[in-house]
């Protein structure tokens, strides 16, 4: 049950690193985290890491694992064979701070550029009534745990720097569709998601939903319909027309 | 010493549910308001909570209101609590919950369009409002949300290591002291920062992480309380600690993680390896009147409240968690120490997929359990302190002018035991009082405050200590051998020969502390973090040990082998804890605050 695994982690900062190789115990039952855990706790007291409910809720020790975006809490080592060298690097999608922590400040810039949630007033006696069908769209979105692995899988951002600006990246264009979807909303955000927050660049290629760990739909369940409504309104002469005429509330 | 210096009314300390509530609440009441957290916002062990926030909604039981839940929440308590808390938070509670729909929360409905609410432990009627079983995520993201529209500054990634005093100038209260702001470092660079504020709201959480099975992250280390204790204020009732009945047992790694009570709310039920339903064995003479004798009542209570009484699973969690801890004993455990928690047998597997997918999802990947199919292990872990700050029921003051405490660092609103679903309304009801109260403190101090250079400068020495030291011991050992001790010495059955031990074990633990070293340098350093946050855990755990010590009888989530029974005496009493001149513990007993008695006949009516 207990065997020695070969560890290779990137250790460096901002200027630069490289990958150090451990051999360290692992135990049944064990994930990724125990190890660099152990690691900390035995040979390298200083290895930096994020991480705090290991247990898939908060979305803090992501990280890329063999090259894949995971969380390390989330992913056993019973699922590499026990003579596999495992891999665990930083999310490359973000600069890096230390090891195996990285500078997710993009993330928390482009929440707040979000126009914020606007409710319709309460009802006579106090409630607002919304329909379990109806609140369930938008609960899919807000099962986010902002692990930005999304984020760091995509390719507008991945690899391109100079994209950042313009493009918010998937966890934020759910953040829009959840808006959207909201029973109780009243901002029209359509136009913000394609110029503002760069709708227009995602090409759905669903690279965001697969490394999901909480398995939202964010393609086709929140980008795709979002996009849809973003072409009608666009593109209906009557939409237009409509939005030219009267400043109604949309529903 | 390079130091960044600000300058607020308000400084919160820690972004979960109490401290963003606190700091939303001080900004709208006008005050220039700050949050310093030591993850990321929004990961806040808030997240874990997951069953829901009680409330007395009425939304499906239209005989529930404020006085039943503060029955409830009072005998759950085993009648330790502060009344006027507990009433305040019975009243304001829905309140509190309707107000984060207005501001994005999407709870689960009921058929008629309201925010649905569902059985936990102690409640008498399904009260929690909830999200499936990630409640809150919600209440976190929620007030994340809100917190970011309102564009409150928030010091991300970043400890407070010392709250800041001066003289008061005006002989105020609680001695001639009061808050002026608070010292620590970012954890990213490692640099020093200070914040002169008048008001601090301490929102810092527990300190699970002083035990070896905790459901709590490493944020626990109890700093609230001991910068609370170091500062000059008290804390009431420290040796309440609530062991959650069902936390994951296996595999090790994940043992102690959170199994929500939600499981047994929703239908699930404990049995032991002889297969029996054994909380029938376990129903206190206190809760006998209002539990289910056989399971075919306990079975039909779940549609028909009215003629029937709750499960035995639904007492409340230091009842159940003592009973699994018995079953185990007994040698009626399963194989890796546990009991079953059984809801396959009892349940659809859609309706468990759709009320708990977390733990759904948290069994078939960490244990590879399907939880629709088969029972999950489970058993008792560290989930929760009763004891914390002691403060004013109405505005969260501490001791201390200038020091408020929201949450589950504050002492007072659970007594001997917090109801589950207690915590996440706690939170909102005081972290929105003691915002208010922090605000309006400030208001009347404004540019009375300073930092002297040398407090400054002494707290950056303290800071960097562990890195003029070489050769000593590594942080991590320290640790895991406090949590051993916690763990062995000071846990959920206690005697006071242990306690003793226990305590030789920290003083022991202090000297190897003061002499730990640390590698590498100031960036993003777990090893010095840590170092930094041992202090704290030892003081946290001495104050426990004490006070656990010093109460000679059992009650809610204090229980004592060699004094097994409540006493009435110890009934009427609170212990406080406060820092004696030489560093160590001192306790006092205090006469428990009076219930008026229009609130004492509320026991009388509800049957």
């Amino acid at each position: 049950m207990t065997y020695d695994a070969t560890f290779r982690v990137w250790r460096g900062d901002a200027e630069g690193g490289d990958l150090q190789t451990f051999t360290v115990e692992v135990n049944e039952g064990e994930v990724v985290l125990d190890i660099i855990h152990r690691l900390q706790a035995t040979q390298a007291g200083d290895l930096a890491v994020r991480w705090n409910c290991k247990a898939g809720k908060c979305g803090s020790c992501s990280a890329e694992i063999n090259g894949r975006p995971r969380l390390m809490c989330m992913t056993r080592m019973s699922t590499f064979g026990e003579d596999e060298t495992v891999t665990v690097t930083p999310m490359r999608a973000f600069p890096v701070i230390r090891d195996l922590v990285t500078d997710v400040s993009f993330n928390y810039e482009k929440a707040a550029q979000i126009p914020a949630f606007t409710p319709r007033p309460r009802e006579k006696d106090g409630n607002h009534r919304m329909q379990q069908v109806d609140v369930e769209r938008s609960q899919e979105f807000r099962k986010c745990i902002e692990c930005f692995l999304c984020q760091d899988t995509c390719h507008v951002i991945r690899d391109h720097e100079e994209n950042k600006a313009a493009f918010a990246g998937p966890r934020f264009l759910i953040r829009l569709a959840e808006l959207d979807m909201h029973p109780l909303d009243v901002v029209d955000r359509r136009d913000a998601a394609q110029d503002e927050f760069g709708l227009g660049y995602c090409n759905i290629t669903k690279c965001c939903s697969e490394v999901c760990p909480e398995g939202i739909h964010l393609t086709d369940n929140g980008i795709i319909p979002l996009k849809e409504r973003v072409v009608d309104r666009k593109f209906d002469p009557l939409t237009w027309l409509g939005s030219k005429i009267s400043r109604r509330p949309r529903d | 010493m390079e130091l960044e210096k600000h300058e607020y009314d308000v400084v919160v300390v820690g972004a979960g549910g109490a401290g963003l509530r606190a700091a939303i609440e001080a900004h709208e009441s006008g005050a220039r308001t700050a949050v310093v957290c030591k993850s990321l916002l929004g990961k806040a062990h808030t997240v874990m909570a997951e069953g829901g926030i009680a409330a007395a909604m009425a939304n499906l039981y239209p005989e529930d209101n404020w006085r039943v839940h503060f029955r409830d929440t009072m005998r759950g308590g085993k009648m330790l609590n502060h009344w006027r808390m507990a009433q305040l938070h019975a009243q304001e509670a829905p309140d509190r919950v309707r107000e984060l729909e207005d501001w994005g929360a999407l709870f689960d409905r009921t058929p008629d369009g309201l925010i649905s609410q569902r059985d936990f432990g102690g409640h008498r009627y399904a009260r929690l409002a909830h999200v499936g079983d990630r409640t809150g995520l919600e209440l976190i993201r929620t007030l994340q949300q809100r917190t970011v529209a309102l564009g409150i500054d928030v010091y991300m990634e970043c400890t407070v290591t010392r709250l800041l005093t001066g003289p008061t100038g005006d002989g105020g209260a609680g001695g001639d002291r009061a808050i002026t702001g608070a010292f620590g470092y970012w954890r990213e660079s490692g640099r020093f920062i200070a914040w002169q504020a008048p008001s601090v709201v301490l929102a810092t959480g527990g300190i699970g992480k002083s035990y070896k099975v905790t459901s709590n992250s490493w944020e626990y280390t109890g700093d609230g309380h001991s910068l609370a204790l170091q500062a000059g204020a008290t804390l009431v009732n420290m040796e309440f600690v609530q062991f959650h009945p069902t936390g994951m047992v296996w595999p090790p790694s994940v043992r102690g993680i959170l199994v929500t009570e939600s499981v047994r709310g929703d239908g699930g039920i404990l049995k032991n390896s002889a297969g029996n339903r054994f909380m029938f064995d376990y129903i206190p003479d206190f809760f006998r009147k209002e539990t289910a004798e056989t399971e075919a009542e306990a079975d039909r209570w779940y549609d028909d409240k009215k003629n029937n009484r709750r499960p035995p699973e639904l007492l409340p969690r230091d009842e159940v968690a003592r009973a699994i801890n018995s079953e185990v004993k007994a040698g009626r455990g399963t194989p890796h120490g546990g009991v079953y928690l059984d809801i396959a047998s009892r349940r659809s597997p859609e309706y468990i997929r759709k009320r708990l997918p977390s733990m759904y999802h948290q069994f078939k990947e960490l244990a590879e359990v399907d939880i629709t199919k088969e029972p999950m292990e489970v058993g008792p872990t560290c989930h929760y302190v009763m004891g914390g700050v002691e403060v004013d029921p109405d505005t969260e003051a501490g001791r201390l002018p200038g020091l408020f405490a929201a949450g589950e660092v504050a002492g007072g609103m659970h007594g001997s035991n917090r109801l589950g679903g207690n915590s996440l309304s706690d939170l909102l009801v005081f972290g929105r009082r003691a915002g208010q109260a922090a605000a309006e403190h400030a208001r009347g101090r404004a540019g009375r405050v300073e930092l002297p250079d040398d407090a400054l400068a002494d707290a950056g020495r303290a800071a960097l200590a562990p890195f003029e030291r070489e050769g000593g011991e590594n942080p991590y050992t320290v640790q895991h051998d406090l949590q051993q001790t916690m763990h062995d010495l000071v846990g959920i059955i206690r005697t006071a020969p242990e306690m003793e031990q226990a305590l030789e074990r920290i003083a022991a633990l202090k000297e190897r502390v003061a002499n730990l070293s640390v590698e590498g340098h100031r960036q993003y350093n777990p090893g010095w973090h840590l170092a930094l946050d041992l202090p704290h855990m030892l003081t946290v755990s001495e104050c426990i040990a004490r006070a656990a010590l010093e109460r000679e009888e059992s009650r809610g989530g204090h229980t004592r082998d060699d004094f097994p029974t409540a006493d009435p005496e110890w009934g009427k009493r609170n212990l406080i804890c406060s820092l004696a001149p030489d560093g160590s513990v001192a306790l006092t007993r205090q006469p428990l605050p009076q219930m008026p008695a229009e609130l004492a006949e509320i026991f009388e009516e509800v049957s």
